[in-house]
């Protein structure tokens, strides 16, 4: 076990240690934006790296964009089995989830809740979420200084997650808790910043299952319903989950999730990088036109989940490197997204870009984000409505950064709205 | 040069020519066909690539390999005949080939 880092000490530059001293899952350098560095370093002189101490024990750093999808698509040698983050998952409190599992099981329990987010759903969903960027829109105080995080980011997401989950509007800000409670693993992800302890998380948790059950048991039988609790209470491969009360929170928590933290910390990520590359904004006021590239070039850029985790199931090479049966492999979607050898101009925020979809923020393989296409048409809309009010979001001072090696999260960022100019 | 038409949902026709050894992904995306992403650049890891073969022309596109079995699975709209266009490469054998698009790719 390594020593704790205190988040007030800077950690010392990527070039100043010796390659094999690199550890690049302290939460802190996420934090304080060091980590692009330390990825670059890796990225030239050891893309695929073995760090033998950390935190969460020795691990490999899969850094290159085409050894990460070789690593994703790979899921007979790469397991998911049990966990997907760095950290291994508590013996004791393992709730099953099928981003954890490897097939056959995912297979059947991926495909259960999948009809949610498919297209045919998501045309009907459109004009709903309009309505309800407009509202949030429409509510901003234009002027003032406030926190978009708070305001927009995390009031939008969460409440398309009410309406996937068919949830009680009035109690949706449960839903964005829950997610905290379950992203904030110290153990796991390395996030210093706990907001509760071991105990509190379990017993929060276990209210989220039960507030689920009640919904689970109201809407057996013949609800007929395309949110996600209707469609495991219904489908035969899944109705049997509610016998086994903890696989049916693994997978509320990862519904919960997946939606949740990425998706809110795209619409951040998104209006900072505008003010941060002034000609990029106004590319985008002369052509509205290019939201959607720039929705792809926005998930790019934030790489809203910084990792996944896979276990070698037998040994096997990579990048060169000889990978044991047993050892964590840490596919880097965040160093992979800069990869310049894959993408040009890659420490570039470009709009425009050509085959700006090519990236790995979705990751790649049979567990590539099931969300995708909802994560994007939230974005899309929101930009949409965005632009037919508003001349400028801008930022005013620094935004506050999430410290964790897994979430890059934005978690205050105050703003002014400047109207369009009649 | 093997010409491989293109059919979009809508019934929009594409016909262009593709060099033997690309892959049908490719010659859709170099012509800048509508309607097929391919999000992974060919590494069968996306699926949204996804193309519907001509009954014509099924038997002569191979078969499905494990890995692009197991994307399609999670595909949407899949039918017999569907294919992800990344793992079929063009040869003159297929000159004339007609595959039609999804509505959309997911
Ligand atoms: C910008 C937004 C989003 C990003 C960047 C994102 C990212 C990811 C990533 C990296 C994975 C794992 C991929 C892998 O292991 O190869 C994933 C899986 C998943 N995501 Fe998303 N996600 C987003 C939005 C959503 C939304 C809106 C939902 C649900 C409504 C969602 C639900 C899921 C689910 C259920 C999985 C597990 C899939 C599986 O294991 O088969 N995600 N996501
Ligand atoms: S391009 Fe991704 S599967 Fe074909």
């Amino acid at each position: 076990m390594s020593v704790a880092h205190d988040q007030n000490t800077s950690l010392p530059s990527a070039y100043d240690l010796p390659l094999e001293d690199i550890d690049v899952s302290i939460a802190q350098l996420f934090q304080t934006q060091q980590h692009f560095e330390y990825f670059e370093r890796l990225r030239k002189e050891d893309p695929v790296h073995y760090c033998k101490d950390s935190e969460f024990g020795a691990y490999w750093s899969v850094t290159k964009f085409n050894d990460i999808v070789e690593v994703d698509s790979n899921h007979k040698i790469y397991s998911s089995d049990k966990t997907i983050v760095i950290g291994d998952a508590d013996p004791d409190f393992n709730p099953p989830m099928f981003i954890a599992m490897d097939q056959p099981k995912h297979d059947v329990q991926r495909k259960a809740v999948t009809p949610a987010v498919a297209p045919v759903n998501l045309a009907k969903l459109e004009s709903h979420i309009r309505e309800n960027v407009c509202e949030i829109l429409d509510g901003l105080p234009v002027g003032e200084t406030f926190d978009w995080v708070d305001r927009v980011s995390i009031e939008l997401t969460t409440r398309m997650l009410a309406i996937l989950f068919d949830f009680p509007w009035e109690d949706r800000r449960k839903l964005t808790w829950w997610s905290d409670v379950t992203t904030s693993n110290p153990a796991q992800v390395g996030a210093d910043a706990s907001i509760v302890n071991e105990e509190e998380r379990k017993k929060e948790l276990m209210e989220c299952l039960e507030y689920f059950m009640n919904l689970w048991t109201s809407r057996g039988e013949n609800y007929e319903g395309t949110d996600f609790v209707s469609l495991l209470a219904t489908n035969p491969d899944t109705m049997e989950m509610s016998n086994d009360p903890l696989e049916f929170l693994g997978n509320l928590m990862l519904l919960i999730v997946g939606g949740n933290d990425t998706t809110r910390n795209s619409i951040s990520g998104g209006v900072l990088a505008l003010n941060q590359n002034p000609a990029e904004y106004n590319k985008l006021r002369a052509n509205p036109d290019l939201i959607p590239n720039m929705v792809s070039e926005i998930i790019r850029w934030v790489t809203p989940l910084g990792h996944m985790r896979r276990t070698a199931l037998e040994d096997t090479e990579l990048g060169g490197k000889k990978i044991k049966k047993g050892d964590r492999v840490v596919m880097w979607y965040i160093s992979g997204n800069r990869d310049d050898e894959i993408i040009d101009r890659a420490n570039e925020f470009l709009i425009d870009r050509d085959k700006a979809r090519h990236h790995l923020s979705f990751g790649f393989g049979i567990h590539r984000c099931m969300g995708n296409r909802v994560g994007e048409m939230q974005l899309r809309i929101l930009w949409e409505e965005i632009m037919k009010r508003f001349e400028k979001v801008e930022v005013i001072g620094e935004p506050e950064r999430l410290c964790s090696n897994f979430v890059m999260g934005i978690t205050e960022m105050m703003v002014k709205l400047h109207p369009l100019k009649a | 040069m093997p010409s491989v038409t293109y059919i979009e949902a809508d019934g929009k026709e594409h016909k262009v020519d593709v060099a033997p050894g690309l892959s049908l992904m490719e010659g859709a995306v170099n012509n800048l066909v509508p309607g097929i992403d391919a999000d992974c650049g060919g590494a069968c890891a996306c699926a949204t690539c996804h193309i519907y073969i001509e009954p014509d022309w099924h038997g002569k596109t191979g078969t499905r390999n494990e890995m692009e079995q197991s994307m399609l699975d999670f595909a949407e709209g899949i039918k017999d005949n569907s294919r992800l266009a990344c793992q079929i490469k063009v040869t003159d054998e297929l000159d004339g080939i007609v595959v039609r698009l999804p509505v959309a790719q997911f």
